[in-house]
């Protein structure tokens, strides 16, 4: 696949490779963002190949994961009412709220759908104008303008049936939070390239500055991420501190103005609680009052519900990068993508269970 | 996080009062929303994620970067025998 | 593996009504009516024509291999099959994969009140193709039909019986450290085919099922080389779940080459879509074989030589490290686990 293939090339990855390891003089840590990245990284083994002086940190890029045990339990209370027809992305319906997931709700007679856009959501309440239809509204930036605009065409459609559960949680406050945590480790980040393809990079700029540490807006393949890490600790090894493009195919420094624009007329910026995390002031979105009749919190009666996340887990340490998931006494033994005790092993693409799937002969070939 | 996937725009349309168009996936076609992509013309690639057209791939920086450590590539391979990746691999 | 072009030259017959009625599966007039216009002229044969409440079978000398699946798949029809080419291709599959010749199946329906018997009519002719293509007869059968909304349009179950011939000893638990893993051609073609023609996901041009019965493969492989130690069809779970069973039951490891692995472009573009990795999709006319490494050339050449297996690769190798678990090396010299799957694949976004 044009713009795949290419970027999957083995030479490039060694030649880029083979860089990195001349120009390394010292121990970093750089964390990759996003979830996407992290899966990239296990899959193809970037981690193993690397100079052992790069330690990858896997950040806390995965909505799936952040998305708190409340919002599962909203989601669920909700989808179980037989009046609604819940849709999801696919990837949601496996995660664990306080005492079952929304797979279970479906076999118990709830009427839950995986759509693959928000627009199928909206197509599934213009052919059901009896049922409230309601679709579970996840994600980072990159997926906030598919959203926006599902709600924005709900509006002009005068569709009432249509509402979101929404649990949107923005980058930039994340990645501060994480450096400005006393027991920070990470001297410089992976950015997510596809978060920056609808955001550019601006916003990164005083994050930089501010923390000094280099920030690489980053893409996906192999060769993206080796290209990322090598730009990092080049700036790393000289001392800077800056913003650099590596996904230039992708992201322009003032992102997807379009989708900027829908997303701020829907949305606001609010406080969200991150699983495992806590509440990070100002690093969510949440439904504004014009298009409040589309926020199924309200709608549904569920902003009430609160829950208290177990302690048992210590996903939010791995998410800060301070610790690995092997380091976890109960990885792979009470905690498995099987029976996940929380969010980093829940996603697929959670740092947890991309160790779990990928890694578990580590004492062999590392 | 935020799966998005490289495809060539080969048809755009109107569709529920939205600008959409047909993407090429290697040989799968599928809608995708085009509202974000005012500018996009047939023949060019986009990303997509969860149905919508995030961006014009850019075939120029694109093909700029690779060059860049294709030609490195070569220099190396003068200068110095290409040590084997598991040389240096994590032992 | 064809696009139903059979129900141009089987026009439906004339029947009382259009749709399934409850009466159909009662037992009475309409049951009768439905066997004799619908599925006596499909399937019909000495045995079936009979219509005992059993098919009486003299079976050649040999043991014996009995097997059964039941058939549910949404949508009925999808790219390159539908669920009745389906049901017999994956029963005469099953009893294949342990070197039998399949010769017999009983079909069993449950019917949807209401389902139109032209729907039924087209899957009856496309079983009755599968069922001359891989040279096995239906024997005998049973039709239940159920309320409206309580099944999805129709359910099948198949059971076949075939005999293994003498000297081919096939078992997952065989798998030695040494030997070579085949697989038969692409991957994922009937999951993604499946997954691509389902309402809601806005797929305009699909990619084929591969369903397709593999018994006359088998025998090709099993004359060239009557030592293969295990043969499994990757159906659901796809290969990644295959290989972790063959794993398992011998107690080895296998190791894949990451690039070896056969996936057509348009499948490919599909998984990377919906975020869905092709080793865990489901085939319905694909095979893994597990062969001493020294013959391993020769059944992938005897693969090559047929229409159902053109693009066999050989996919890895049985080692005895890590035994029980099945890896990958990666493009630039890693390696990681691929695992069992946890559920279904769902389309994903992150």
């Amino acid at each position: 696949m044009k713009y795949l293939d290419e970027f999957r090339n083995p030479d490039l990855a060694q030649t880029i490779l083979s860089r990195i390891r001349s120009l390394t003089t010292r121990p970093w840590v750089i964390m990759e963002i996003c979830g996407g990245q992290t899966h990239s990284i296990i899959r193809n083994g970037i981690d193993q190949i690397l100079p052992e002086e790069i330690e990858l940190v896997h950040g806390p890029g995965c909505p799936v994961c952040v998305t708190p045990l409340e919002t599962i339990d909203k989601a669920i209370a909700i989808a179980g009412r037989p009046d609604v027809i819940f849709t999801s992305f696919g990837d949601m319906l496996r995660v664990p709220g306080s005492h079952k997931d929304l797979l279970m709700v479906k076999s118990e007679g709830g009427d839950v759908r995986t759509v693959y856009s928000p627009l199928e959501a909206l197509q599934i309440a213009r052919e059901n104008p009896h049922k409230e239809v309601v679709f579970f509204a996840v994600g980072f930036e990159t997926t906030a303008p598919g959203n926006a605009m599902a709600i924005h065409r709900a509006q002009q459609e005068g569709l009432t049936n249509f509402s979101e559960l929404v649990s949107h949680v923005l980058v930039p406050p994340a990645m501060e939070a994480l450096l400005s945590s006393p027991h920070n480790r990470v001297q410089a980040y992976l950015a997510a390239g596809h978060v920056c393809t609808i955001m550019g990079w601006e916003e990164y700029e005083p994050i930089a500055r501010k923390y000094q540490v280099p920030i690489i807006p980053t893409g996906f393949e192999p060769v993206d991420i080796l290209e990322g890490i090598y730009l990092a600790v080049r700036q790393l090894e000289t001392g800077r501190h800056e913003v650099e493009n590596q996904y230039a195919r992708s992201v322009r420094r003032e992102g997807n103005r379009p989708a900027q624009e829908l997303v701020a007329r829907v949305y606001e910026i609010a406080p969200r609680k991150w699983r495992g995390i806590g509440e990070i002031p100002a690093s969510g979105l949440r439904i504004r009052d014009a298009y409040a009749a589309f926020d199924a919190e309200k709608k549904f009666f569920v902003d009430d519900i609160q829950v208290q996340e177990p302690e048992t887990c210590i996903s939010g340490v791995i998410l800060q990068g301070l610790k690995k998931p092997p380091q976890c006494p109960a990885f792979g033994k009470e905690c498995t993508p099987q029976t996940p005790l929380g969010a980093t092993m829940v996603s697929s693409e959670g740092a947890c269970a991309a160790y779990y799937r990928y890694q578990r002969l580590a004492p062999e070939t590392v | 996080m935020c799966l998005a996937i490289p495809g060539r725009v080969v048809k755009i349309f109107s569709e529920g009062g939205l600008r959409m168009g047909h993407i090429d996936y290697s040989g799968t076609i599928s809608k995708a929303c085009l509202e974000y992509v005012p500018d996009i013309r047939e023949g060019q690639y986009t990303l997509v994620h969860a149905g919508f057209a995030l961006t014009i791939l850019d075939e120029e920086e694109a093909r700029k970067s690779l060059e860049t450590w294709e030609e490195m590539g070569e220099v190396i391979q003068m200068d110095e025998p290409q040590d084997s990746l598991r040389d240096s691999a994590r032992s | 593996m064809t696009d139903f072009p059979e129900t141009l030259s089987c026009p439906v017959p004339i029947l009382d009504h259009d749709t399934v009625q409850l009466a159909h599966g009662a037992g009475g007039r309409l049951s009768a009516q439905l066997i004799e216009k619908l599925f006596l002229p499909r399937f019909g044969n000495d045995t079936l024509n009979r219509l005992e409440d059993q098919a009486t079978l003299t079976l050649p000398s040999g043991r014996v291999s009995f097997s059964t699946d039941t058939y549910v798949v949404d949508p009925i029809f999808f790219p390159g099959g539908n669920i009745g080419e389906l049901a017999v291709n994956g029963t005469v599959n099953d009893i294949a994969m342990n070197g039998a010749t399949p010769l017999f199946l009983s079909v069993g329906f449950v019917l949807e009140e209401g389902l139109p018997l032209e729907t039924l009519h087209r899957i009856l002719v496309s079983m009755e193709a599968a069922a001359k293509r891989a040279g096995v007869q239906i024997v005998t059968g049973d039709t239940k039909v159920v309320n409206k909304g309580t099944c999805d349009q129709l359910y099948i179950n198949t059971s076949g019986i075939g005999v293994v011939p003498e000297g081919v000893h096939l078992s997952a638990a065989r798998c030695e450290p040494g030997d070579q893993v085949l697989l038969s051609g692409t991957i994922a073609d009937h999951g993604m085919a499946v997954l691509t023609s389902r309402k809601g996901l806005s797929f305009q041009s699909r990619v084929h099922s591969d369903t397709a019965a593999l018994n006359h493969l088998v025998e090709a492989l099993l004359e060239v080389c009557p030592r293969i130690h295990a043969l499994r069809d990757p159906t659901r779970g796809g290969v990644a779940t295959t290989l972790n069973e063959l794993a398992a039951a011998s107690r080895v490891g296998i190791q894949l080459r990451g690039d070896s692995i056969p996936v057509k472009p348009d499948v490919r573009g599909a998984c990377e879509i919906l975020g869905i990795d092709p080793l865990y999709v489901a085939n319905e006319g694909k095979l893994v074989a597990v062969v001493p490494g020294s013959e391993a050339e020769a059944v992938l050449t005897a693969m090559r030589s047929r229409p159902e297996a053109r693009e066999a690769q050989i996919i890895g190798e049985v080692v005895s490290d890590h035994p029980g678990t099945v890896t990958m090396t990666t493009g630039l010299g890693g390696r990681r686990i691929v695992d069992m799957p946890i559920g279904e694949q769902l389309p994903r976004i992150c």
